[in-house]
């Protein structure tokens, strides 16, 4: 599953932004609905005071002289007036109580009936205790979480003697579909803006990436060969990723001269291989010449049998076919480029370094087991050159007597190439830098010969392992044959 | 502008003012004060505003009318001298009668009679009389109407009961209307009301009496008379007279009794109130 953490920045940015806008827009509209319920809480208490200090005035009056129906038309006024006040912010019900304590009159006698006491009133009860014995304060707000009504208890006084209260009930519901309404209008509002924020965000937010996701762009494109500077976008900012890209353009530069190099190196090495070839290769061409001289020097003291003559001219001619192959070795050695590779080029291996085991008593196991008359594709130069590297290094490892052995062998995908010798050995704590350039374990050595096979093996897509001990060293090169449609 | 031009100017100005004025000093007449009680929809200011400058057309003198809550403050001002006439209800009419004259009475559906109501809620479909309302609220026009209250404490009296233990609380609305709007709000849960208010009403404020619903109608009385008192000039109560039984005779008359919702006036005695009278003989 994809996790946030591997999303491109091109996604991760915009998310990030929009998540920011969405918290920000959220948790601003949640602070106004809420500071909006404060006021709008305390703006009813505020309102529902001066309602209630200007009723108990006036109720005082009736009360003291039994006037049920002035009393009745003094509460029901703010009921009836109120017609465009908002309903959360006006009354429910007023009730008038005597000071008894029973119910002298209400808005809605249908549920506070006359002397009925407030403990007997559901909506009521709460305010209770304040009605019989009011506090000394003008009002008394009795809002609990779990009544229906906000009850504002007003205690009705005159010259000190206390007449009785006027609750004022204010529905709860009214106010929580206010907020309701509210919430609401501000979602829309949030939405409205979210509308806006939302694209412009993400917009804002995939143009940041951009920089970002081109640069990782043009590193993913850096391989072997590094491509030219054209085939990596241009950020053209001054800022830190324009910076990181000037940076990273110098290292492209450098990479790509430091390929330059390693080519120069690898071409290079390989003259040298044929320069250390060469010795052999005169060798092998003199013998036979030698042999060829011995030869006509005996046609000449001798002479005129036709059985010698025709003897002769074999011998000649083998001398010729020998020298012959030597040379077309070395000649497709020093060819630098393009063949595919074929049973041949393994074995003018073999004869190359024919010559370099000449001197020595060195039994050599030879198993080519390319097919004949088939080409691998895989570029012969590069696999000679290999082959070559390893066999010069078996040369000189193997001792007098000793024994080397080559192993090419191709199967469907892969080729594989063993070298293994029972001379010198390469000591462990040595193996692990063995590929490394100018490591070299013998004095002659410049050390460049197995890192530029590793360099050769590894730009090919292959491995190469080396095993040693007393009893063996053995390389050994697998390298993938690419299929003819890719190569 | 000369000085001459200035005194000009002035003279003209006082003879306008004075040939303007010269209607308001030939009626030098003090104003006709007339009392008004809520026996009849005493909160129509426009009409009682056209109904002033009616009569004062019609007395060639200034009317006044005069508003009070309680029928007891107009009758009290009736005996102090300070209102000449006033619509009253025939319940005060018959106990103030040693200071009081009958002028005319109003014509209600073709006779000077009204009826009293009985009230409840209209959303009360069980009570079928005032017997039902027993340890109800009650609610009362005027301590001094007879449909408002009288009649109930009569029908309470005969049935062997009192207001104080029959109902469980009683009030006054101080109008008839009022009473309408207590029972149909149902402050109260019964009412008594003068049966000409309530028919009227029912045009004018359909939405109120559509709340209640008539449970008893009482006997036929006497509707509630303009009187005069004692001591109002004699001259000026029968030219009021004269006004308004007259005002069907003309069409600004026959207009303001359209609105009045009345036929017009006539002439009566105190026998009108004969019913009135018994009941009051009987308390």
């Amino acid at each position: 599953m994809l996790s946030f953490r591997d999303l491109s920045f091109r996604y991760k940015i915009p998310l990030r932004g929009i998540g920011l806008v969405l918290v920000t827009t959220t948790l601003l509209t949640l602070t106004l609905v809420l500071r909006e319920r404060q006021e709008l809480h305390r703006d009813i208490i505020d309102g529902a005071r001066v309602l209630g200090a200007a009723l108990v005035q006036n109720l005082a009056e009736p009360l003291r002289h039994d006037d049920v129906w002035r009393a009745f038309e003094l509460i029901r006024a703010p009921l009836q007036t109120a017609g465009a006040q908002a309903t959360e912010s006006r009354p429910v019900a007023l009730v008038v109580f005597d000071a008894a304590g029973g119910v002298y009159v209400s808005t809605d006698p249908d549920r506070f009936t006359m002397s009925m006491p407030p403990e007997e009133i559901p909506a009521i009860r709460p305010g209770a205790a304040f009605i019989r014995h009011p506090p000394p304060d003008p009002a008394i707000v009795v809002d609990r979480a779990d009544d229906d009504f906000i009850l504002l208890v007003s205690p009705i006084r005159a010259d000190g003697i206390h007449l009785g209260a006027l609750v004022m009930a204010y529905s709860k519901a009214a106010f929580t579909a206010r907020i309701a309404r509210l919430v609401e209008q501000a979602a829309i509002v949030t939405g409205l803006i979210l509308a806006v924020l939302v694209p412009v965000t993400w917009y804002w937010g995939a143009r940041m990436a951009k920089p970002l996701v081109d640069l990782a762009e043009n590193m993913g494109k850096v391989s072997s060969p590094i491509p030219p500077d054209t085939a990596f976008a241009s950020l053209g900012s001054g800022d830190e990723l324009g910076r990181a890209d000037t940076a990273f353009r110098a290292m492209v530069a450098q990479l790509r001269e430091k390929e330059a190099l390693e080519n120069e190196i690898i071409f290079a090495e390989r003259l040298a291989a044929i320069g250390r070839l060469t010795a052999g290769v005169a060798h092998e061409i003199n013998n036979p010449l030698g042999a060829m001289l011995n030869a006509i020097d005996t046609h000449q003291l001798h002479g005129g049998d036709p059985a010698f003559t025709a003897k002769t001219l074999s011998l000649l001619q083998r001398g010729l076919l020998q020298i012959r192959d030597t040379v077309s070795a070395l000649l497709v050695e020093a060819r630098p480029h393009g063949r595919a590779l074929g049973a041949q080029d393994v074995e003018d291996v073999r004869t190359l370094t024919q010559a370099n085991l000449d001197g020595k008593a060195v039994r050599l196991d030879w198993h080519n087991g390319l097919p004949r008359n088939v080409e691998i594709a895989l570029p012969a130069t590069l696999i000679r050159q290999v082959l070559l590297n390893l066999l010069l290094n078996a040369c000189l490892a193997v001792h007098e007597g000793g024994r080397i052995e080559v192993v090419a062998e191709a199967e469907a995908d892969r080729l594989k190439l063993q070298v293994a010798n029972d001379g010198d050995f390469i000591e462990a704590d040595r193996l692990g830098y063995l590929f490394e350039p100018f490591v070299s374990y013998r004095d002659q050595g410049h050390g460049l010969g197995l890192w530029v096979t590793y360099q050769i093996v590894d730009h090919l897509g292959g491995e190469i392992a080396v095993r040693s001990s007393e009893q063996e060293t053995r390389f050994t090169v697998i390298l993938p044959i690419p299929h003819e449609e890719a190569a | 502008m000369t000085d001459r031009t200035r005194r000009r100017v002035v003279a003209g100005v006082v003879g306008t003012l004075a040939v303007g004025l010269w209607p308001m000093v030939a009626r030098a007449l003090p104003p006709l004060r007339i009392g008004l009680t809520a026996v009849f929809l005493d909160d129509q200011v426009g009409l009682l505003a056209r109904w002033r400058s009616y009569l004062s057309a019609r007395l060639d003198r200034p009317v006044e009318l005069v508003q009070r809550r309680a029928y007891r403050e107009i009758v009290e001002q009736l005996a102090q001298g300070r209102l000449d006439c006033a619509w009253l209800c025939g319940y005060p009419y018959l106990r103030h009668r040693d200071f009081l004259r009958l002028l005319a009475v109003p014509v209600y559906r073709g006779r000077p009679l009204y009826q009293s109501y009985l009230i409840v809620p209209a959303r009360d479909a069980q009570t079928r009389g005032l017997a039902d309302l027993a340890g109800k609220v009650f609610a009362y026009s005027d301590p001094d109407s007879n449909s408002g209250y009288l009649y109930v404490q009569h029908r309470l009296r005969e049935a062997g009961l009192t207001a104080g233990s029959h109902f469980r609380r009683t009030f006054f609305t101080w109008a008839h209307s009022k009473v309408v709007d207590a029972v149909g709000t149902r402050l109260a849960d019964g009412g008594a009301v003068d049966g000409y208010v309530w028919d009227v009403l029912d045009v004018h404020r359909p939405e109120w009496t559509t709340q209640t619903r008539i449970v008893e109608k009482s006997p036929e009385f006497g509707f509630p008379p303009f009187v005069a008192a004692a001591g109002a000039d004699p001259a000026a109560s029968a030219q009021l007279q004269q006004a308004l039984l007259g005002m069907s005779g003309d069409e600004g008359g026959r207009s303001l009794l359209r609105e009045l919702h009345l036929d017009g006036f006539t002439l009566a005695d105190a026998g009108l109130y004969s019913g009135i009278a018994a009941m009051l003989a009987a308390l």
